[in-house]
């Protein structure tokens, strides 16, 4: 009677760890972040001129291939609202917005380079625009970085009927679903990527637009 | 001698569940630890994690390559790490703490493959930084490495990465070789092989991993087949 049932006791859990002072547990993960962010500034900064150099390649590569392989090219920075082909002493010469003027072989201004960077379908689309200052006829465009929609928005990138047609068009372009007539301002939109197709008129045409009169006063100012 | 036939339904013995939780592993050898990962319980063909990058990242070899190599490098980081201090990290901020780890390891493989392969890492997008969230690595932190000494929890992290890596690498050279005609980039075929772009696309992933789970169980299958005839 006094006899519990007889039934299988499960062994009993080992014991919960003992309470832990909060300061303790503050500690561990103050200790832990310090020394997560201690080890991820040093490798940082040692693979720091590595991810400059290769930067500087793509950007160089990219300048190349929008100004149709210039013999040589200049750099002129934006220094406040006007163009200098030097930083003022502090500038940072990763970070100001610049423009490469490019030359052919005997010395002939190709065009200007520039790189500018707007909200695409899904993030910023950055571009490398070629363009002449003194018409506004495009050299060409290259894709230095987007994250469109693969297959679809990426093909701003890959689809060479599209990235090949910008190259003698006048800005400020127009995007059509078919080309009309010989207007030197019209650019055929690629079909199922409509939003980045015109995302990237709209990168070109706000960026020649800001550009071309920089351009323009700068030649004024080296002439006087 | 008595014959049982195949057909009848025997009550083979339950499989014993091994005692993950609560509890250490028991013992093995650093080898055994390394090769469980690869074979018996191979991540993504056995236990089933890491499915999103597996889905995502498989589409081309050199993709498959380099994130099952970066997933190893911080499954063996991670490992060492939250082995090495599982004795002063307090239980209620375990969690938190390998997180913190398996975080900081992602960011490195992030910042090195930024350095030294810029293509692939462009390739690959937002799935090294989502590492993070591959719920293998908490898993092998929190199951194994915070249970165990620094050797094995190291030699279970390699063999994990590399089951991890060779499973990726599998899927993604049926995905490349059918869906491109090429393998690592080089043509396979001539001018006239019509790659099968439908590979290449995500829905290519469910089905090349949908074949590669199929060869598992028809493999495992077998072998329960003839363990059974032989006992």
């Amino acid at each position: 009677m006094t006899d519990a049932p007889q039934c299988h006791v499960p062994p009993t859990p080992p014991a919960e760890p003992a309470h832990t002072p909060a300061w303790k547990l503050l500690l561990t993960l103050l200790v832990a972040g310090a020394a997560a962010g201690w080890l991820i500034v040093s490798v940082y900064n040692l693979t720091l001129p590595a991810v400059q150099k290769h930067a500087a390649e793509q950007v160089d590569a990219a300048v190349r291939e929008v100004l149709k392989a210039p013999a040589r090219w200049d750099t002129l920075y934006l220094v406040g609202s006007a163009l200098s082909a030097k930083l003022p002493a502090g500038g940072d010469k990763a970070e100001a917005p610049k423009a490469f003027v490019g030359y052919d072989s005997a010395g002939h201004r190709i065009g200007v380079a520039i790189t500018a960077a707007e909200p695409g379908f899904q993030e910023l689309i950055n571009l490398m625009i070629g363009f002449d200052p003194a018409t506004g006829t495009l050299t060409g465009y290259k894709v230095l970085d987007q994250q469109e929609t693969p297959g679809l928005g990426q093909r701003i990138e890959t689809d060479t009927a599209f990235t090949h047609q910008f190259a003698g068009r006048v800005a400020p372009l127009k995007g059509v679903k078919v080309l009309a007539g010989g207007d030197p301002s019209q650019v055929q939109t690629i079909t199922g990527a409509t939003i980045s197709s015109r995302a990237v008129i709209r990168i070109i045409n706000n960026a020649v637009a800001k550009w071309r009169p920089l351009v323009q006063a700068y030649d004024r100012g080296g002439q006087l | 001698m008595t014959s049982v036939p195949v057909a009848e339904p025997v009550a083979a013995p339950a499989p014993r569940a091994p005692a993950l939780i609560p509890g250490a592993p028991p013992p093995a050898s650093v080898v055994a630890d390394i090769w469980r990962g690869i074979g018996r319980e191979n991540p993504v063909l056995v236990q089933l994690l890491g499915m999103c990058p597996t889905m995502a990242v498989t589409n081309v070899l050199a993709n498959g390559l380099a994130m099952g190599l970066a997933t190893t490098f911080v499954l063996v980081g991670s490992g060492l790490f939250v082995s090495l201090f599982r004795k002063y990290i307090a239980h209620e901020v375990r969690i938190t703490s390998y997180i913190l780890i398996i975080a900081t390891f992602v960011t490195l493989a992030d910042m090195i493959l930024a350095a030294i392969l810029p293509d692939i890492r462009k390739a690959l997008g937002p799935f090294i930084p989502l590492i993070v969230a591959n719920c293998l690595l908490l898993g092998r932190a929190e199951a194994f490495a915070a249970k165990v000494p620094v050797h094995r929890a190291v030699a279970d992290g390699l063999g994990m990465g590399l089951g991890f890596t060779l499973s990726l690498s599998l899927l993604s050279t049926i995905r490349e070789v059918l869906g491109n005609g090429s393998i690592l980039g080089h043509p396979l075929f001539g001018p006239r092989f019509e790659p099968w772009v439908f590979m290449m696309m995500p829905p290519g992933g469910f089905l090349a991993l949908g074949i590669a789970l199929l060869g598992v169980a028809y493999v495992m299958e077998l072998k329960k087949r003839r363990a059974r005839r032989t006992a």
